[in-house]
């Protein structure tokens, strides 16, 4: 479901249908993480992804209304010379990356059939990543903070500059 | 019951996908799309050997790559809509002021 769901989502000509084909493969991806005992990442991923940046994806695609100009557009490049070898050199570099993963995949069994000891019967709750992420990762987190400010500002410097009433300080 | 090679796999063909959307699409959001789906490729494949090695790390590293995924797509739009406001398209073929 997942793999057919994203395959949809590069074939969509229409970017409202592609980012809602977005969600059903994250939905899928969630159900997997809740087979892999990480309720927790699953539930982020559906309140983060599905939720929060995908209605981000959507606004924008609203906002900029390009649904046709963006068919059309593509068309055009379509007939291009130039673009029409780009993209064969992108499908060729597609397939190379499949095989290149399956060669490794291959190779790498051993490796994969062993570590079968590790499983744990139960899934990891939220208080015991809450505590390694607090104690092991505090710095990360922090960081991530940063980070997310950083990118808040940089959104916002980005997107509001022609909003020039609004932001004295602009002038 | 999959094992972590039926994960690793799904990942691969996931992350395969994205890379042929990068490549392939001109459309600067669904390109974008296209790096959301890799990133999550790649959280599989830290949640399959997560459970596998009986470890936490691979989730909270998901955590942080999903916050960054978050950061990413808000300072990506934004420059969408800053490139759109100044070329009216979405092809990134049309972006070529920058090119000497």
């Amino acid at each position: 479901m997942a793999v057919v769901s994203t395959l949809l989502v590069i074939a969509q000509p229409n970017p409202i249908y592609s980012v809602l084909l977005l969600i059903c493969s994250f939905v899928a991806l969630a159900g997997l993480y809740v087979m892999l005992d990480a309720p927790f990442v699953a539930v982020t991923q559906i309140i983060v992804y599905a939720g929060a940046i995908m209605v981000l994806f959507l606004f924008v695609v609203m906002l900029l209304n390009v649904a046709r100009e963006g068919a059309v557009a593509e068309a055009e490049a379509a007939s291009d010379g130039g673009t029409a070898t780009a993209r064969w050199f992108g499908a060729l570099l597609a397939v190379a990356m499949a095989l290149e993963l399956a060669w490794a995949l291959n190779r790498s069994r051993g490796i994969a059939a062993a570590p079968a000891t590790g499983e744990r019967e139960t899934a990891w709750s939220v208080a015991e990543i809450g505590k390694i992420l607090f104690t092991n990762y505090a710095f990360a987190f922090e960081a991530t903070s940063v980070l997310i400010l950083i990118a808040m500002i940089g959104s916002i410097a980005l997107a509001g500059r022609h909003l020039p009433e609004k932001k004295p300080w602009r002038g | 019951m999959a094992g972590l090679n039926h994960y690793l796999i799904l990942s691969g063909v996931l992350f395969t996908i994205g890379i042929a959307g990068v490549f392939l699409r001109r459309n600067l959001i669904t390109i974008l799309l296209s790096i959301e789906v890799m990133l999550n490729a790649v959280n599989l494949t830290f949640i399959a050997f997560g459970h596998f090695l009986g470890s936490a790390d691979g989730q909270i590293i998901v955590f942080f790559v999903v916050t960054v995924a978050a950061a990413e797509a808000a300072v990506g739009l934004a420059l969408v809509i800053t490139l759109f406001r100044h070329m009216e398209t979405l092809n990134p073929d049309a972006f070529r002021q920058l090119k000497g």
